[in-house]
């Protein structure tokens, strides 16, 4: 077996760039836990981090939108964001490209998916990596669904690329992490941005937790909407390493911030058989 | 089609340092790449950010666009605030505002 560690973790751009803005006692915990998130990583000792994210426009856009795409490059840029708007300065992140492209061979199997050798993190993956590889040390596959560009990539091809992923990562010698980064309900950049929805997002990480695919797969694009803002769109990253880990998952930190406009969440799942 | 050519200048401008450079200097002659309505035009050109919301810009794009032309966070949601009281409720895309012009979810 070669995935060898899963979890889930926020992305939203205040956790880093507004961090001054927020309250210590809400702010320090969460660090906290991303930096749990970050020893437990590492003690898995993985080769690379699979980032299963969901970007914002940075480098798909309506004009060629792919329901995935998984990078296949040795070197990144990010974050593509003002760095200062962002707290993040300017890094070039490692890749593996020989890695990426027999994992894209092994996922294409199953589920098409667009491949990219150039891509400039956005926030959806530097805030991870800014806490759990802050050496940038550690090569990074990113992978992404498409929670913005409605049509949106549906849940159950969310499912099926986190079984791609898995099969192919079982296929690999290589010892691969994976972490799926997205907010649960969030209303991102609209005046409505510090809303959260706490009962939502604990009923999905009840879900998520429990691994119960009916359960999860059962939401639709208009409820969540409606419950959750666009933000919801991203349970798609979640999902995926639900069904890559096939495990039961330990929520390890959930805290509402909403001057970071999401719950703040934290989580791993045991990688089952 | 009017919407996705200003996502498209949002997209543009957000990635693109010479695009930045650019719009600096002479924002027609950028807007002018674009198939814009009068109205989406002179919203973009004014750096109307309340007006371009309410048009239906995705807010992944228009925060970075508000950043570039300077504005603090707070004074980004407020410009949101202001363009629906001042021009009605957001007329396409998936960013509608769901609260108040007068409530401040986050405190600002």
């Amino acid at each position: 077996m070669s995935l060898v560690f899963a979890g889930i973790c926020s992305h939203a751009p205040g956790i880093v760039g507004r961090a001054a803005m927020a309250d210590a006692a809400l702010r320090e915990p969460l660090y906290a836990a991303y930096g749990r998130l970050r020893a437990q990583l590492r003690a898995a000792r993985p080769d690379a981090l699979v980032v299963v994210a969901a970007e914002h426009f940075a480098n798909f856009f309506m004009n060629n939108m792919p329901s995935f795409a998984i990078g296949m490059a040795d070197q990144y840029r990010g974050p593509i964001e003002d760095p200062a708007w962002l707290g993040i300065a300017r890094q070039q992140i490692p890749g593996n490209a020989a890695l990426s492209r027999a994992l894209i061979g092994e996922v294409m199997q199953t589920v098409d998916v667009a491949f990219a050798e150039e891509w400039q993190f956005d926030h959806g993956i530097m805030v991870p990596l800014h806490f759990l590889t802050p050496d940038y040390d550690l090569p990074v596959v990113p992978v992404n669904i498409n929670c913005q560009g409605p049509p949106l990539t549906p849940l159950h091809r969310a499912w099926a690329l986190g079984e791609a992923l898995r099969r192919a990562a079982d296929q690999l010698p290589a010892r691969l992490a994976i972490i799926g980064t997205g907010g649960i309900s969030h209303w991102p950049a609209t005046p409505d941005s510090g809303k959260i929805n706490e009962a939502w997002d604990r009923q999905l990480l009840d879900r998520w937790a429990r691994n119960d695919k009916q359960a999860l797969l059962a939401y639709t694009d208009r409820d969540t909407y409606r419950d959750a803002g666009q933000g919801g769109f991203e349970i798609r990253t979640f999902i995926s390493v639900a069904a890559a880990a096939r495990g039961r998952g330990e929520l390890q930190h959930y805290a509402p911030i909403p001057i970071f406009a999401v719950g703040c969440t934290i989580a791993v799942m045991n990688v089952a058989a | 089609m009017s919407l996705y050519q200003l996502q498209k200048f949002l997209y543009d401008i957000n990635r693109d340092v010479r695009v930045q450079q650019e719009f600096r200097g002479d924002r027609g002659a950028v807007l002018g790449r674009y198939e814009l309505t009068d109205e989406e035009r002179a919203a973009l050109e004014r750096g109307d950010i309340g007006l371009t919301y309410v048009l239906g810009a995705n807010g992944q794009l228009l925060m970075h666009f508000a950043a570039y032309l300077g504005m603090p966070w707070p004074a980004y949601l407020q410009a949101m605030r202001d363009g629906v009281a001042r021009h009605g409720p957001v007329r396409a895309g998936v960013y509608a505002m769901t609260t108040l012009v007068d409530e401040k979810v986050a405190g600002v």
